[in-house]
């Protein structure tokens, strides 16, 4: 059952309260820190040398888990634990938890719907100890924002081009699979719901609506963060939306902050980030990709080079949030925390 | 934010206060079109989603879509339409009013739309709770709603009635759940009016009067109503009804109503309606009383009369794009996405053409190949990528018949499809949205679509491929490791002998990952790159096209030999390693084991009794055609549909040629070979005067690589080759052959006969005489004169592709970009005297039909590419040699990494 008049999530307060002070950080990629580890099958599944036994063991599947990156939630707990605190130690105040896929929906090419539950209980939980780590150390809060991916099905375009009414995926199955994820999300202990990578919009809608049932459930309300992706050189979602008809479409989660993520560099991703900055009443955030892919599949981009583009962005007063997407690492996200420290958040358009 | 109406299609709608009116589109509304009623009761979509573009075209900026029929399924209607509507672009550019009576209609409607919709409508009609609930469902979907002035008791008439419930569901909406008052439109009910009927002759004014009380006391809030309600009794009589609606509106927007139902293709324009008509109109609907006497309402009635069966003209579309030709009629059919005409219009250019094929081939490809321009400068976007695609299905259904009609003729078995074509994402990447397109885009050109998912492993997709027979395969991926796995996938396609295309696609994949890391290693086939969906009809149809494939795939290989080198030269460019470090990484060969064969003499040895027909058959034709510039591999290129016959013509010619060389021996070849005791030291080639290896005879100066290299290769020179001093007795060899001098003065004379194609022809034999004697005189060094390979069994055309052991290096190529190298070879040979070729000042030979190079025996020897040298190469190479440093910078200018004289880099090219 909806309910709209639900306490805020505590955090929110904090949270609003720091961003009215400086602009807040993103950590960096997770999929690209954990492809440099070269994790094996047996490393995914935990089946090799050194694991760390635990709920990890209670999932089997017969699909190769070789690229399941959440499942290294369950089984390789530190290393993504070490992957999120080194984040969080170079600046970042906002960890995501490494739950992209954990759907039942992404996980069925693994075969591993059944661990969905505990893929996004651990997932928090293992945020929570970096940013718990963190914190110890330095004092500084840090806030722990539950990560729902896309999915791999567009729930507004038809794969079938002789059925171009027919849908991969409905609404409600997209409602169920995140609203299961946003359960786990919560129990774990998120801060705050991201729901990013946002190429068809109706995807997302799908996830809004299953947080708000989510939060009855639960009888708080998180922040919510929103993130969409501008695909090609067209300017829009890979679902078709220019940027402001994508804000206009996720305006009535009435989130935390809205914004751009991944497929794009910095600099390519400006204008557009300009244009939704214009339009949106929440807080605004960008985590571009460390540039485009080279030839080989490689970020480029070097702290160095990153950084003084997203401070571009804080300069010109379009972001209250920045961070890293594919390509981005600690080092990047300390130096671009170090090139905005300088520049006063975004003011909210009036 | 001034708090606006702000809606969604795939584009941003705001309505602003300079927007007086927003037209809302009702001819896809099931209750008020009965043209349309009939196209959904009877399934005709594509008609149906014309009425939807129509009205877009026509100017509505937001379109109703009703389905309450009893005679359909209003759910499932619902949703087909709304999903249909979602797949064409030029209507789903507008927000969706999603329209019915029943509450599951509408949410089913809810679930379909990516954009923000306004749902027409909630009221009080089914009580407070009922209203709370839908309201919320709203805020939850994202989408702002039209209220009906309706409560427990019935529908509002008058304007004590519309404007007590508005203030109601107002209060409800706004204090109690947070329902953004912007996002709220009231209806407070449009009636019709002149119906004889004394109580309603007041209904215009009402809703203009609530509509003004609205605007004023609920903040934000709009107000909408369905138009053509009012003038319902006067049904068939179309130039009143919209002289009717026209001052309505007129009255209602000045009022504050600033949202209507209306058909926005039929709609007078308020100044442009007969006067008296119009004085009639305003009478009706604003309840006065005619100035002629009478009611208004009779007044109407016998003005109306005259009007009856006046019909208007309908708004005509822009057609002119029908009086083009027909090439041009198909382009904008593809780009604009319009089936309409697309199969008289393929009907009209098969007709003309030669062989319905040429119809794709030929402008639909154009069509298609200006989409994917559109697509790639951001003018067009992917669900008008994949519209334009199905337009291409529909024209090339047309051609099908007569496409299987003539392979019937031709005696060839009727194919069901143009190609079978597997797609998988690869092992250990679960994204295939990219790859879903492009199989969508394929499939519409009638090509067959085995799709293996995502996350196949490389045996599957080969095993597949094989039992399925498919045409090419196409991988995807998104992630970075996919990449490796496509490069995998590639070599496994090249053991198991594949031969079939390999085309590459997804985010990550880029044409110089396809050229430099995934062709290389299937060259029993090609892999191809293709950048988007819009491209793949066009890479595909080359492919499977015989009378295309070769010329494509050699275009290709062209490119991606381009590709690669531009690549390698930029790497070297941005990764020079200094001299001392290349040379730390230099290959190094296992000399321990290895005991160099020693040729059966070493000095030099002239051969002068060349057999030119003993030549020929280790003639490689394939560079005599591009000679000709015609491209293409021999001996394909002789069946080639394209220039196939002028191929035949001019290889008859050639042997024709040849003969007479032979029988009348026009040419004297000539050649001379040596082999001296040879050690490296350092990058040079030490060769010693005789066996006991004291005395240096000649240095022989190689340059290496300063590539910075990946995965362990290392930074080659010639003299890696070569056993260093004290690790073996090694011996390098040399070479200068020649066609004759006799071609240059053959060619003279031909010339000055005005047989230009003869001068031009005798050249390129002497040209490919001289190759094939470098080729000939290398065997017999390997069999013979050196003899490290005495068993190699060889046929001439087999030497193409250089399957033997050792090189024989030319100096001025990429193994040793030196010309002035060749000095110290003709010393060595004497080449001048015993052959006759002499060289010229920039180092060139003359007769141009001639070959030299050095002779490296070791197995594991190979060709490679010196690349960009820097500066401290050059200074080091320019003392070994003992020349100055200028000269050389002079001829090394192609290869130098920096400008010579200044401290600057050459920049990446």
């Amino acid at each position: 059952m909806l309910n709209f008049s639900l306490p805020d999530a505590p955090s929110l307060a904090t949270l609003r309260a720091l961003a009215a002070e400086r602009i807040l950080i993103l950590d960096g990629a997770m999929g690209t820190m954990i492809q440099t580890l070269n994790m094996t099958e047996e490393d995914f599944t935990g089946a090799g040398e050194g694991h760390v036994h635990g709920p990890g063991c209670r999932h089997h599947s017969d699909h190769p888990q070789k690229g399941n990156n959440d499942l290294l939630s369950l089984t390789q707990p530190q290393a993504v634990e070490d992957i999120q605190f080194t984040f969080a130690m170079a600046g970042a105040d906002i960890m995501e938890t490494n739950t992209f896929s954990s759907t039942t929906i992404a996980q069925a090419d693994y075969g591993m719907q059944a661990a969905v539950h505990d893929l996004n209980v651990a997932g928090a939980q293992v945020a929570r100890r970096a940013a718990d780590r963190a914190t110890a150390e330095d004092g500084r809060p840090r806030f722990v924002a539950g990560a729902v991916g896309p999915t791999n099905r567009t729930a507004s375009i038809s794969p079938d081009v002789n059925d171009p009414g027919y849908r991969a995926v409905s609404f409600d199955d997209l409602r169920m699979a995140y609203g299961q994820q946003i359960d786990g999300l919560i129990e774990g202990g998120s801060d705050l719901i991201l729901i990013e990578t946002i190429f068809d919009t109706l995807n997302a809608k799908a996830a809004i609506f299953a947080a708000f049932e989510a939060f009855a459930r639960a009888g708080k309300r998180l922040p919510i963060m929103i993130s969409g992706t501008i695909t090609d050189a067209s300017g829009r979602t890979l679902s078709g939306q220019t940027p402001t008809a994508f804000w206009h479409s996720v305006a009535h989660a009435r989130p935390f902050s809205v914004g751009l993520n991944c497929a794009l560099g910095a600099s390519a991703m400006r204008p557009h980030m300009a244009e939704i900055a214009s339009v949106a009443t929440s807080l605004t955030c960008a985590y571009p990709n460390a540039g485009l892919p080279n030839a080989f599949g490689e970020y480029d981009e070097g702290p160095n080079d990153t950084a003084p583009q997203v401070a571009d962005f804080a300069r010109e007063g379009i972001v209250n949030i920045v961070g890293g997407c594919c390509g981005t690492t600690p080092d990047h996200i300390k130096a671009i925390a170090e090139a905005v420290a300088p520049f006063a958040p975004r003011k909210l358009p009036v | 934010m001034t708090r606006y109406l702000r809606l969604s299609g795939l584009e941003p709608f705001v309505l602003t206060p300079d927007i007086p009116f927003v037209n809302v589109g009702e001819r896809t509304n099931v209750t008020g079109s009965a043209r349309f009623r009939k196209l959904v009761v009877n399934r005709d979509y594509a008609a149906a989603l014309e009425v939807a573009r129509n009205q877009v075209e026509n100017g509505a900026q937001i379109i109703d879509v009703n389905m309450d029929e009893g005679l359909i399924d209003s759910k499932q209607a619902m949703i087909e339409f709304l999903n249909l509507v979602a797949s064409e672009p030029d209507i789903a550019r507008v927000p969706v009013m999603i329209d019915s009576s029943k509450w599951e209609v509408i949410e089913a409607g809810l679930q379909c739309v990516q954009g923000k919709s306004v749902v027409n409508s909630i009221s009080l009609k089914e009580g407070e709770d009922a209203f709370r609930h839908h309201a919320g469902l709203c805020m939850a979907y994202g989408a702002a709603v039209v209220v009906m002035a309706f409560d427990e008791k019935g529908q509002a008439d008058t304007y004590q009635r519309k404007t007590e419930i508005c203030a109601r569901a107002y209060k409800i909406l706004v204090e109690e759940i947070g329902f953004p008052p912007e996002d709220i439109i009231f209806d407070p009910n449009v009636f019709a009016v002149a119906t004889g009927i004394e109580e309603h002759d007041n209904y215009g004014v009402d809703f203009i009067e609530a509509t003004r009380w609205i605007r004023q006391n609920l903040p934000h809030a709009h107000v909408s109503g369905g138009v053509s309600n009012l003038s319902f009794s006067f049904r068939g009589n179309e130039t009143v009804r919209e002289a009717m609606h026209a001052v309505f509106l007129y009255h209602a927007i000045q009022a504050g109503m600033d949202m209507g139902i209306v058909n926005a293709g039929q709609l007078a324009v308020y100044d442009q309606i007969d006067p008296e008509l119009r004085e009639a109109c305003e009478d009706v609907v604003l309840n006065r009383t005619p100035k002629a006497g009478g009611t208004a309402t009779e007044r109407m009635l016998d003005i109306a009369e005259r009007y009856r069966g006046d019909k208007r003209e309908e708004k005509v579309r822009d057609l002119a794009w029908r009086d083009w030709p027909v090439e041009k009629r198909l382009e904008h059919a593809l780009v604009n996405g319009i089936t309409e005409f697309i199969e008289e219009d393929t009907e009209t250019a098969r007709a003309a053409a030669e062989r319905p094929l040429h119809v794709i081939e030929g402008p639909l490809m154009a069509g298609m190949n200006v989409v994917g321009d559109l697509f790639g400068a951001g003018k067009m976007f992917l669900p008008q990528v994949v519209k334009s695609a199905r337009v291409m299905k529909q024209a090339v259904a047309v051609l099908l018949p007569y496409m299987e009609e003539e392979k019937r003729l031709n005696g060839g078995e009727g194919r069901q499809s143009a190609g079978k074509i597997l797609m998988a994402t690869v092992k250990g990447d679960v994204h295939d949205i990219g790859k879903n397109i492009v199989g969508v885009v394929l499939a519409c050109n009638n090509y067959e679509i085995v799709d293996l998912g995502v996350m196949v492993p490389p045996q599957k997709i080969l095993q597949v491929a094989r039992e399925e027979e498919v045409d090419i395969i196409g991988l995807s991926g998104l992630i970075t490791p996919s990449l490796d796995e496509m490069v995998h996938l590639a070599a496994e396609m090249e053991r198991e002998g594949f031969e079939i295309p390999l085309l590459i696609g997804g985010a990550t994949t880029s044409k110089v990952h396809t050229a430099v890391k995934i062709a290389p290693r299937f060259t029993r086939g090609q892999a191809v790159y293709v950048t988007d969906a819009s491209r793949a009809v066009g890479v595909v149809g080359a492919l499977l096209n015989p009378s295309q494939k070769l010329d494509y795939v050699e275009g290709i290989r062209a490119d991606y030999a381009d590709v690669a080198e531009r690549h390698e030269r930029g790497e070297r460019a941005k990764n020079r390693l200094p001299l001392a470090t290349a040379r730390s990484n230099a290959l190094k060969l296992a000399w321990d084991g290895y005991a160099p064969k020693a040729p059966s003499f070493t000095g030099t040895k002239v051969i002068e009794d060349w057999d030119l027909a003993e030549i020929a058959p280790y003639i490689d034709w394939t560079p005599f055609f591009q000679t000709w510039e015609m491209r293409g591999v021999y001996p394909k290129i002789l069946d080639d549909e394209k220039q196939g016959e002028a191929a035949r013509a001019l290889f008859a010619d050639a042997q024709e040629m040849l003969e007479k060389i032979i029988a009348e021996r026009w040419f004297t070849p000539r050649a001379v070979v040596g082999f001296w005791p040879a050690n490296t030291v350092g990058d040079d080639i030490r060769l010693y005067a005789d066996a006991d290896r004291a005395e240096t005879r000649a240095t022989l100066h190689t340059l290496r690589q300063q590539t910075s290299k990946r995965d362990g290769r290392p930074n080659v020179a010639l003299s890696d080759f070569v056993a260093p001093e004290g690790k073996g007795a090694d011996h390098v060899g040399g070479f200068v052959v020649t066609a004759g001098p006799e071609e240059a003065a053959i060619a003279e004379k031909m010339d000055k006969a005005n047989d230009n194609y003869g001068a031009i022809l005798v050249k390129a034999l002497a040209d490919r005489i001289a190759e094939a004697m470098a080729e000939m005189l290398h065997q017999r060094v390997r069999r013979d004169y050196w003899g490290y390979a005495p068993d190699e069994a060889f046929d001439p055309q087999e030497l193409i592709a250089e399957p033997y052991a050792g090189i024989r290096p030319a100096p001025g190529y990429p193994a040793q970009p030196d010309h002035t190298e060749k000095t110290t070879l003709f010393a060595l040979l004497d080449a001048e005297k015993t052959t006759g070729v002499k060289l010229t000042e920039s180092m060139a030979m003359w007769p141009g039909s001639s070959v030299s190079g050095l002779y490296i025996g070791h197995p594991d020897s190979y060709y490679f590419g010196v690349g960009k040298v820097e500066r401290d190469q050059v200074a080091d190479y320019a003392d070994r040699k003992g020349i100055s440093v200028e000269e050389a910078e002079r001829w090394l200018a192609p290869v130098l990494n920096y400008i010579p004289g200044t401290g600057e880099k050459q920049a990446a090219a």
